[in-house]
């Protein structure tokens, strides 16, 4: 939603609709304990504190990127195509995490796998091939992924 | 010691981040009209292009060597900045923010010889964290880890970090120090010391105290003890106050009419205006110019003017309406006019004004809650989602940004896509 106001009067006048960027934090309040049967207390004595999503999915705010996943290679691993990564590049890459990495230049998210000294990328999807990291490609772990947000529908 | 950390070629580097096609490549980032190159790659310097020279001068080069360009996306750059600096902030207890991609951090108890691991452990941090590399210079002095870091950034050696130990004999570094790379020593001076056969940093300290403070101030005087080890410029950790604040842009395309330019300058008062509010100041006088290009010889109309307010206001419709007729006082029909700008000037505390006697006090009130209000808005969900119906709807003369990468880190709309 776009607001105009006009300089001489301030009257606000809504002039067009933009797209919502983002929000910073939203938080919800939580039960934290559950009600012990038989035994009554007073309601807000359980509303402990707001619980800020934040705070469960991002450990390093600094090194954190939400990227767009495009295609059904993860599908195995439950990162369909249009969900959103959430990735931490404060993370240690290690055998069996699911990274995003780039090979000569063009970004993949696949699961790592070290087998005898040698870097495997795994899709997780039978439609697609291992891809063994050789000598010759350009390679590097861009971030480490750690949720993914998906829509229900 | 002081390190002063500084992200190698930040802007190029900002977009590799994102593109990994582009590592290895020679990368240019254009200014904000895409006039002229503000930032290169080191394949970029390597082929010759230099900082600051128009698109159009080095065309030929970048279609031959197939150089990757783009707009500027301040955006993306300021949210890795803030990133690099969150990153630093694990490191340190002072820091002083001193640009968009160079911060000095104090680093206290460590011993000698631990500091070049230490070093290297920031910079593997940040090189993880954010995929930007950067160089660090240690030194005693704010001044020394300048030169320092110019070491750690030019000599691939010393891996991105190196130290200047005050101790042990560094005289050959002054001596290959030319005085124009040292911080704090501008053109002028020189130019004045070169005439008395001055041109390193080795023979500035050689230099009697009396005499340095003679021909360059005490400020000049500072800076040489810096560079003798002794610490005179400390970390400032909270920026201090602006004393003007300015708002300058060239169009995307030449302007022509009153309205135009009028837009234009409308919608960059309210940027300067927020910045001053965001400040805690009042403007007592704002200049505002227009002009056409500074190529174009024969055509060539430059005019501003200064409009001193007689009680001093943060409020952006007071400062439109000024503004506007400003323009219109400076305006000249025929002309092709490439830019123009707004410079707030004499800022003053804002809590420490005395009120005009003839405003009431109920309409400050009432002003000042509406552009809390706005600001709050406006920080929340993107500058401009609430404008002065002044600063346009189309705004036609906007910059040309064509080149501009997505917004990878602040837009839900813009998030990096990668195909699986």
């Amino acid at each position: 939603m776009k607001i105009t106001y006009h300089p001489l009067d301030s009257g606000i006048i809504i002039t067009h609709a933009a797209p919502i960027v983002a929000a910073t934090a939203l938080s919800l309040p939580i039960l934290l304990e559950s009600i012990p049967a038989g035994f009554p207390s007073p309601a807000e004595n359980f509303v402990d504190r707001s619980l800020d999503l934040n705070e469960y999915l991002v450990s390093h705010p600094a090194a954190t990127f939400f990227i767009k996943v495009e295609g059904d290679s993860m599908i195995g691993a439950g990162i369909s195509s249009g969900d959103i990564l959430i990735v931490d590049r404060a993370q240690e890459a290690a055998h069996d995490k699911i990274v995003v990495a780039h090979i000569n230049g063009e970004f993949t998210i696949k699961r790592l796998k070290l087998i005898n000294e040698t870097i495997f990328l795994m899709p997780e999807n039978p439609k697609y091939r291992p891809i063994q990291i050789t000598e010759e490609m350009s390679f590097e772990v861009w971030g480490v992924v750690t949720f993914v947000i998906h829509t229900v529908r | 010691m002081i390190a002063l950390v500084d992200c190698n070629n930040f802007y190029a580097s900002c977009e590799r981040v994102f593109n990994p096609a582009l590592i290895g490549k020679p990368v240019v980032v254009l200014s904000s009209n895409d006039g002229c190159i503000i930032a290169r790659s080191n394949e970029a310097k390597a082929i010759g292009i230099k900082m600051g020279e128009p698109l159009f001068k080095c065309a030929p080069l970048i279609k031959l060597h197939n150089v990757h360009v783009f707009s500027s996306n301040f955006t993306l750059y300021g949210d890795m900045s803030s990133r690099v600096m969150q990153t630093l902030e694990s490191f340190t207890e002072s820091m002083e923010i001193y640009s968009i991609d160079e911060a000095f951090i104090k680093l206290g108890g460590h011993a000698p010889d631990t500091l070049a691991d230490y070093g290297q452990a920031i910079g593997a941090r940040v090189r993880q964290w954010t995929g930007l590399p950067i160089s660090i210079g240690i030194a005693p002095t704010k001044t020394l880890a300048k030169i320092a870091n110019k070491i750690a950034k030019t000599d691939p050696r010393h891996n991105g970090v190196f130290i200047i130990h005050t101790d042990s004999d560094y005289r050959t570094l002054l001596e290959q120090t030319p005085v124009n790379d040292i911080w704090g020593i501008g053109r002028r001076i020189t130019v004045s010391l070169c005439k008395y056969g001055i041109t390193n940093a080795l023979q500035l300290i050689n230099q009697p105290d009396e005499w340095i403070r003679k021909k360059l101030t005490i400020m000049g005087l500072r800076t040489v003890w810096e560079l003798r080890g002794i610490s005179c410029i400390h970390l400032h950790e909270q920026p201090d106050p602006k004393q003007s604040i300015a708002c300058t842009r060239s169009f995307g395309n030449t302007v022509s009419s009153k309205e135009s330019l009028q837009e234009a300058v409308s919608l960059y008062v309210c940027r300067a205006a927020a910045k001053v509010r965001a400040q805690g100041s009042a403007v007592c006088a704002m200049q505002i110019f227009i002009t056409t290009s500074r190529f174009n010889r024969e055509d060539y109309y430059y005019n501003s003017t200064t409009i001193e307010l007689a009680t001093p206001t943060d409020y952006t419709p007071t400062l439109i309406a000024h503004a506007r007729k400003a323009v219109s006082n400076l305006f000249r029909e025929g002309y092709r006019y490439k830019k123009a700008g707004v410079i707030m000037l004499q800022l003053v505390d804002k809590d420490q004004l005395q009120t005009h006697m003839f405003d009431t006090v109920h309409r400050n009130q009432q002003q000042d809650e509406l552009m809390q209000a706005i600001d709050t808005i406006n920080g929340k969900w993107g500058r401009d989602t609430v404008h002065s119906l002044a600063t346009g709807l189309k705004r036609q003369w906007t910059a040309r940004c064509s080149l501009r990468s997505a917004r990878f880190t602040t837009s839900w709309d813009e998030l990096l896509k990668i195909k699986n």
